[in-house]
């Protein structure tokens, strides 16, 4: 048996390259019961398996090059989105129904031009300093907002008084240990309402090589990947937090990017260096949402008509099963 | 407490472990016990010490606080004045949260809901996993590279696939609009933008020349590029989705004054 292992550390010298060494068929690391000579028997193991690797590749790299046009094309690699398990609620871009649901849903007057959005950010009570701080460049970045503190009040009470006064949305921010982690935004006359988790929030000055405050135009705003119904519809709601027409000149653009059921939200101001190339600047927070929840009416948390709720169980059995 | 006991006896009448407030050391003894919002008397005689299960007799008072107060006095009748006293403090004391509960049962509750540790965790990974880091390949200045883990380093490629037609065509009108005054000014505004912004633009300048060299270096791996193909084509093919990329783009409106009002920020002192 103790041949069957090779050279053993603690000779001085160092072993012979791993070439030579033969394993036999029945031989495994794992079986050696000191734990240096197995640790070391590892290392080399490995280091055999990254040169094997390493021929591997440059012998695929070199027929790649022989072949020349014949070469048959890369294989892709698998990645989560690739093997996404196809959602049957994917929205075609020349479907009708989506299409005059959208034409007649809640944000059909903001996307006609008719409301200009006026949106409140509110938290919930006793905000802390992060939850502040956080609401005050939230209101920076989305135009035409205003900030209000809490003090207790009742949000089905806020909600008449906010209709009164032509507010279109609601953003409620919660908060837990003076970190923001939660989101509410409720599209206002009747509107859905839609229950985030938020995380990795990042207040202006903790991102690096930012620029300026935004200033006052009306940002661009990207939303990508939204792909099912409701992603669509979550998308919409985004879009209708800002101002219909954006004003290039101000250069800056909100991003909403859905990725994995997760919308990371950025902030930046772009300048075009040349013809293809562009710089930009992060500017402003940046956070990422996770939805919870979607209500069709707006915030009532007990007589509310739910159209999504995240089920931990059913819906998070599968890693690549996305419904954003 | 370092000064007294407390009783475990819930019939006890003050609380406190003494001997003239210990149901079981004395015969004679009344409690006042709430049940469901409703306030009862519980009274032990020393006739029935030998029946446990009929020893405290049981009283309803009455919902309107005098009229129990009332009540409490009449079934205490020539008892001891200390157990009628404390009785009718007991009393008051339930009726007071009593109230209370119903006041603030009809705001609002804040509901606490738990959070679960493990589902967190791995929320927070799916979450970090879900953001692409940018592979850079050998960049000049590593240790940037590392430290600007944006997750919208796709961004890039985004950002320059879409404006540049806007861009175009808001050129070829503004060539045939504007002079070159207009240019000059342009030029300036554009240096002095790239001054402020310059620190920050070189990295990401090799960062975006690295990704347009991607296809030209060999010593990137396969997967990256097929990574950055593949997320140009989803996102190119997922903008075409969103509503508001769909109506055309207008051209820069362009007028000096707005111009200028740029500029003026930018000739401060350098904050970034």
């Amino acid at each position: 048996a103790g041949d069957g292992r090779g050279p053993v550390p603690g000779d001085g010298t160092d072993p012979p390259a791993p070439e030579r060494v033969l394993f036999p068929p029945t031989f495994s690391v794992s079986e050696i019961k000191n734990k240096q000579r197995r640790h070391f028997m590892f290392l080399r193991w490995k280091q055999q398996q990254r040169k094997e690797k390493l021929a591997l590749k440059k012998k695929r790299r070199k027929e790649r090059e022989a072949l020349g046009d014949k070469a048959p094309p890369k294989a892709i690699p698998k990645t989560i989105e690739n093997q996404r398990v196809y959602d049957e609620t994917t929205v075609d871009p020349n479907d009708e129904e989506v299409a005059f649901d959208e034409a007649t849903d809640e944000f059909a007057p903001y996307f006609n031009r008719q409301t200009v959005p006026k949106i409140l950010i509110t938290t919930s009570d006793r905000p802390r300093g992060r939850t502040v701080r956080f609401c005050e460049q939230l209101a920076t970045v989305i135009p035409n907002s205003h900030v209000y503190y809490r003090r207790g009040l009742a949000l089905k009470r806020i909600i008449p008084q906010c209709i009164a006064r032509d507010f279109t949305d609601l953003i409620v921010i919660n908060e837990d240990r003076k970190i923001p982690n939660g989101l509410v935004l409720s599209h206002l006359p009747d509107g859905p309402t839609a229950h985030f988790r938020m995380s990795s929030v990042r207040l202006r000055k903790e991102i690096k090589r930012k620029g300026k405050e935004p200033t006052e135009h009306v940002p661009e705003v990207i939303l990508n990947n939204f792909t099912t119904r409701l992603g669509h519809s979550i998308g919409r709601m985004f879009a209708a937090l800002f101002p219909h027409d954006p004003q290039f000149i101000g250069r800056q653009v909100a991003t909403f990017h859905n990725q994995r059921d997760y919308i990371f939200f950025r902030f930046h101001r772009y300048i075009f260096k040349s013809e293809k190339k562009v710089g930009i600047q992060e500017l402003g927070p940046r956070f990422t949402l996770k939805l919870r929840s979607l209500q069709k009416g707006t915030f009532d948390s007990k007589f509310g008509e739910y159209e999504w709720i995240h089920k931990r169980r059913e819906m998070d059995t599968s890693r690549r099963k996305f419904h954003l | 407490t370092k000064t007294q006991n407390f009783c475990r006896n819930e019939y006890n009448l003050t609380g406190l472990c003494n001997r003239s407030s210990c149901p079981l050391a004395n015969s004679q003894y009344a409690t006042v016990r709430e049940e469901k919002g409703r306030c009862y008397l519980y009274m032990k005689a020393i006739e029935r010490a030998a029946f446990p299960r009929r020893l405290w007799e049981r009283v309803l008072l009455s919902k309107n606080y005098e009229k129990a107060l009332e009540e409490i006095d009449e079934n205490l009748i020539y008892w001891p004045r200390f157990i009628r006293h404390k009785c009718k403090q007991r009393f008051t004391k339930i009726t007071q949260y009593l109230i209370r509960i119903r006041k603030l049962t009809l705001k609002r509750q804040r509901k606490l809901v738990p959070l679960r540790r493990k589902i967190e965790r791995r929320e927070n990974r799916r979450e970090v996993r879900a953001a692409p880091t940018p592979l850079t390949p050998k960049s000049p200045l590593p240790a940037l590279a590392y430290g600007k883990k944006s997750p919208f380093s796709f961004q890039y490629g985004d950002i320059y696939n879409f404006p540049i037609h806007a861009f175009d065509k808001a050129l070829q009108q503004q060539e045939a609009e504007s002079e070159s005054e207009s240019d000059a000014e342009r030029e300036e505004d554009e240096d002095e933008d790239d001054e402020d912004k310059r620190e920050f633009v070189e990295a990401e300048d090799s960062e975006l020349s690295d990704f347009e060299d991607m296809d030209k270096l060999e010593t990137s791996s396969e997967e990256e590029e097929e990574e950055e193909a593949e997320k140009k084509a989803s996102h190119s093919k997922s903008k075409g989705k969103t509503p508001l990329k769909g109506p055309a783009r207008r051209k820069r409106p362009y007028i000096e004054i707005e111009y200028e009002e740029e500029t003026e920020p930018s000739t401060k002192t350098k904050a970034a």
